[in-house]
């Protein structure tokens, strides 16, 4: 009952999306308020929505062997925590994850939006219900996570053992926050759009959500890369693969609107630009589930391989993207460009800002989408890597970490005062390290080496907005900025280091024997057969020790039975100075076994430096909602005042 | 400046940015164009010695060696027209299996190779940095298509 409770559910919210779509086309083609409707058929959407994602989480939870999804995906003896985040593991499941963060973004508008004109909210609640009603199309057409499996089988098939980990109970439904809480921004785009009310109170009201998705975003992408990193055992923390790519477009498309928004909210400029960046930032969310859920690309997230999923999506992403695209040619022209400033300002900046964002966004989608082209149109095969995305975009990546240093000094409008006489300091650090680079390591590589250079100018540079005034004073959203851009010299600089520095130790051991990797010694000591609730190993024990302290590392290789597979578990272990990774591979003849050791100084910088990077993201939010609530209650205040 | 000399600017410089980007992209595209190899490509000598390239393919059964150093295993890789021979240095991947698919990184680096007495028959050695064959059992490379269809076909007969 459970299964066909959520099935309802779900035809019901699709039914209420289509009412929802009805409704606009009516408000705009009138000027009856249908507001109160709208809001309430909003929030009954989501709430409907949500029951029916709890219904599926139910039958996932209890395992019930009579719905298919269930059966393919889960099994009994898995852990709890697995059987759980087991809902969204899977093709259906996730789809159903994605539309009801969609539903309740929409209710969540609907319920707390206080600064929207009416007349746009109408138009943009009943876009993202237009956004939702393909979304559940899909799921009810094309792929029902509901469907039910009869007769019953006895026991399922089990989970992807890569997938059972906890990292899979946080970073996909962080991911769609974020994918999907910039749909918010899509719709609210097109629905001012639609009522032609482009204006800078349009961008307040926009700004928190884009704010908020980008920082989902940023520690989606975060975790993500740290779950690849010691779940795949090849040391590597971003692989370039279309998959990851698909999470990078939307947070490159995002982080641009987040610039330029300001510019809209604080200066009424950039009106048309922004707009098309919120519409280009949710199609790029599109077209990331596109490409992960379509099939179209097989890699680790890509369980679907069915064309008539594929063509689906790619039918609704072009319905979207295109009408998106076409209201903003009849409407985008006609926008009145707000106070214009000078060559030398923070919007000129901003522009810059975005232009280079926006580069590297068509350099990383050319580089992601390229080989499906060449395919489809010739039907060669082929396949592009890192050394295209590094090489191409790798340097203005860099280029743009320089200018981050420069943007936040230029005042708005235009600026007239020496800039270069504030970043002396922070260049001169810049060139020191470049110059140590050159004594300590002359071999090294460029990009590295110049990364190490930007990070070090970069992380003076970013603080500079909090010197001259009193920090404590600061506004929380200045706070912020510094905080973010200082976490990209952070991350900068553990890109860096880890791509210059990291020693890599291969060799076969036996039982006391010793390997050397960068300072540490590594001594063998044996293997032990242990086991987990649905899987056995053998595991390996490792003292490593570099002068004084002993640490014990215990990398193991892990066999599933259901479905039969075989894992290797790294041992890693963290100092302030970098991470010590170890994994263990197959035994020979004679008793020895294979192991892999690296040494990477400084590699966590990569993932405390996206850390900072949303917790900046984060303060700015919260700087924002307050400011808000205090200028509210000072006008409650006053009316209060004013009546009594 | 004027609001509409201002947007004709900021137009003009979104043009010419999305222009430069695709401009690069096609630069870098150039010569990673050719990137995916099979055996018989190999075999025809189209790709050149030590450039970075993928090798993708099956590994043949009964291939797989291991160096006495423990870590060094040599094996081939079939597309059913010609044979690649590949030395890896590092820990397989777990799902790296005799008659499996396996895409393999790194370079064309000698002439022939002789192991085991006999020279190999594309008479070519493929050096791999990196086994990508870490995905879930069902995992095929996308770039091996008709090949995965008649392994699982092959599959199926062995049932």
């Amino acid at each position: 009952m459970i299964a066909e409770a959520g099935l309802a559910a779900l035809w019901l919210a699709a039914g209420l999306a289509a009412f929802q779509f009805i409704l606009m086309i009516g408000a705009l083609r009138s000027e009856v308020g249908l507001v109160r409707p709208m809001r309430s058929v909003a929030v009954v959407q989501g709430v409907l929505t949500i029951i029916a994602f709890a219904m599926l989480l139910l039958v996932f939870a209890t395992t019930d062997l009579s719905v298919a999804l269930v059966y393919e995906n889960s099994h009994s003896a898995k852990p709890f925590i697995y059987k759980v985040a087991g809902t969204w593991g899977n093709h259906e499941g996730s789809m159903l994850l994605w539309v009801t963060i969609l539903a309740a973004a929409g209710a969540w508008l609907a319920i707390f939006s206080k600064r929207t004109s009416e007349r746009t909210l109408v138009a943009a609640l009943g876009s993202q219900a237009t956004l939702a009603l393909g979304f559940y199309a899909f799921l009810l057409i094309a792929s029902n996570p509901f469907a039910r499996l009869n007769p019953a089988a006895p026991e399922g098939q089990g989970l992807n053992p890569l997938l059972q980990d906890p990292g899979l109970a946080f970073h996909p439904p962080t991911l769609y926050v974020g994918y999907v809480g910039l749909s918010i921004a899509f719709s609210l785009a097109v629905g001012a759009l639609l009522t032609n009310q482009v204006d800078n109170k349009l961008a307040q009201a926009m700004r928190p959500w884009v704010l908020g998705a980008w920082i989902f975003l940023t520690l989606g992408i975060t975790a993500g890369s740290y779950w690849a990193y010691y779940e795949l055992g090849w040391g590597g923390w971003w692989f370039w693969d279309p998959v990851e790519n698909a999470s990078l477009m939307p947070w490159l498309a995002a982080t641009a609107l987040l610039h330029s928004i300001n510019v809209l909210a604080a200066r009424g400029a950039l009106k048309a630009w922004t707009m098309m960046l919120a519409v280009i930032a949710f199609s790029m969310s599109m077209v990331g589930t596109f490409l992960v859920r379509s099939g179209v690309l097989t890699s680790v997230h890509a369980f679907a391989i069915d064309p008539e999923r594929g063509t689906f999506l790619l039918a609704l992403l072009a319905i979207y993207v295109g009408a998106a695209f076409i209201l903003f040619a009849l409407r985008g022209a006609m926008l009145k460009e707000g106070a214009p400033f000078e060559l030398v300002s923070r919007e000129t900046g901003l522009v810059i800002n975005n232009l280079l964002l926006s580069v590297i966004l068509v350099i990383v989608f050319v580089g992601t989408l390229y080989p499906l082209f060449v395919e489809a149109l010739s039907g060669e095969k082929l396949s592009v890597g890192a050394p295209y995305f590094n090489s191409v975009a790798g340097p203005l990546a860099l280029i743009l970490a320089v200018l981050v240093g420069i943007g936040p000094l230029l005042a708005w409008r235009r600026d007239k005062r020496p800039l270069f006489k504030q970043l002396t300091i922070p260049a001169l650090l810049g060139v020191t390290a470049l110059v140590i680079t050159f004594i300590v390591v002359p071999s090294m590589a460029i990009l590295p080496r110049l990364g190490l250079m930007v990070a070090t100018y970069l992380a003076g540079a970013a603080i500079l907005p909090l010197i001259g005034r009193n920090p404590l004073r600061a506004p929380l959203a200045t706070w912020g900025m510094v905080v973010a851009h200082f976490g990209i010299a952070v991350s900068l600089c553990g890109m860096a280091m880890n791509a210059a520095f990291t020693e890599e130790r291969l060799g076969i051991a036996r039982p006391g024997d010793r390997l050397n990797v960068g300072p540490w010694t590594v001594e063998f000591a044996d293997v032990t057969p242990t086991a987990g609730k649905n899987w056995t190993a053998l595991e390996g024990k490792l003292r490593a020790t570099r002068g004084q302290g002993l640490v014990i590392l215990k990398p193991q290789t892990r066999f599933y039975s259901d479905p039969p597979t075989t894992t290797n578990e790294a041992a890693i272990e963290t100092f302030w100075n970098g991470q010590l990774y170890t994994v263990i591979g197959k035994s020979d003849e004679n008793g020895g076994w294979q192991l892999r050791l690296w040494w990477k100084p400084f590699v966590t910088l990569i993932w405390a430096g996206g850390a900072l990077i949303a917790l900046g993201g984060a303060l700015a939010l919260a700087g924002r909602l307050w400011r808000l609530r205090r200028r509210r209650r000072q006008a409650e205040d006053w009316r209060q005042e004013r009546y009594a | 400046m004027k609001p509409k000399n201002q947007r004709l600017v900021l137009v003009s410089a979104a043009i010419v940015a999305v222009l430069i980007a695709v401009l690069l992209a096609m630069w870098g595209l150039r010569d990673k164009a050719s990137y995916f190899y099979t055996p018989a490509d190999l075999a025809a000598a189209k790709a050149d010695d030590h450039k970075s390239i993928r090798l993708g393919g099956m590994v043949e059964r009964g291939s797989l060696k291991r160096d006495p150093d423990g870590v060094t295993v040599r094996f081939n890789v079939t597309d059913g027209k010609a044979l690649t021979a590949v030395t890896y240095r590092g820990i397989l991947p777990d799902l790296f299996r005799e008659g499996s698919g396996v895409v393999a990184e790194g370079r064309v680096t000698s002439m022939g190779y002789v192991g085991n007495g006999k020279v190999w028959p594309s008479g070519r050695l493929f050096t791999a940095d990196t086994i990508l064959a870490k995905h879930d059992e069902r995992y095929m490379p996308p770039e091996l298509g008709n090949l995965a269809a008649e392994h699982k076909a092959g599959k199926t007969l062995e049932k």
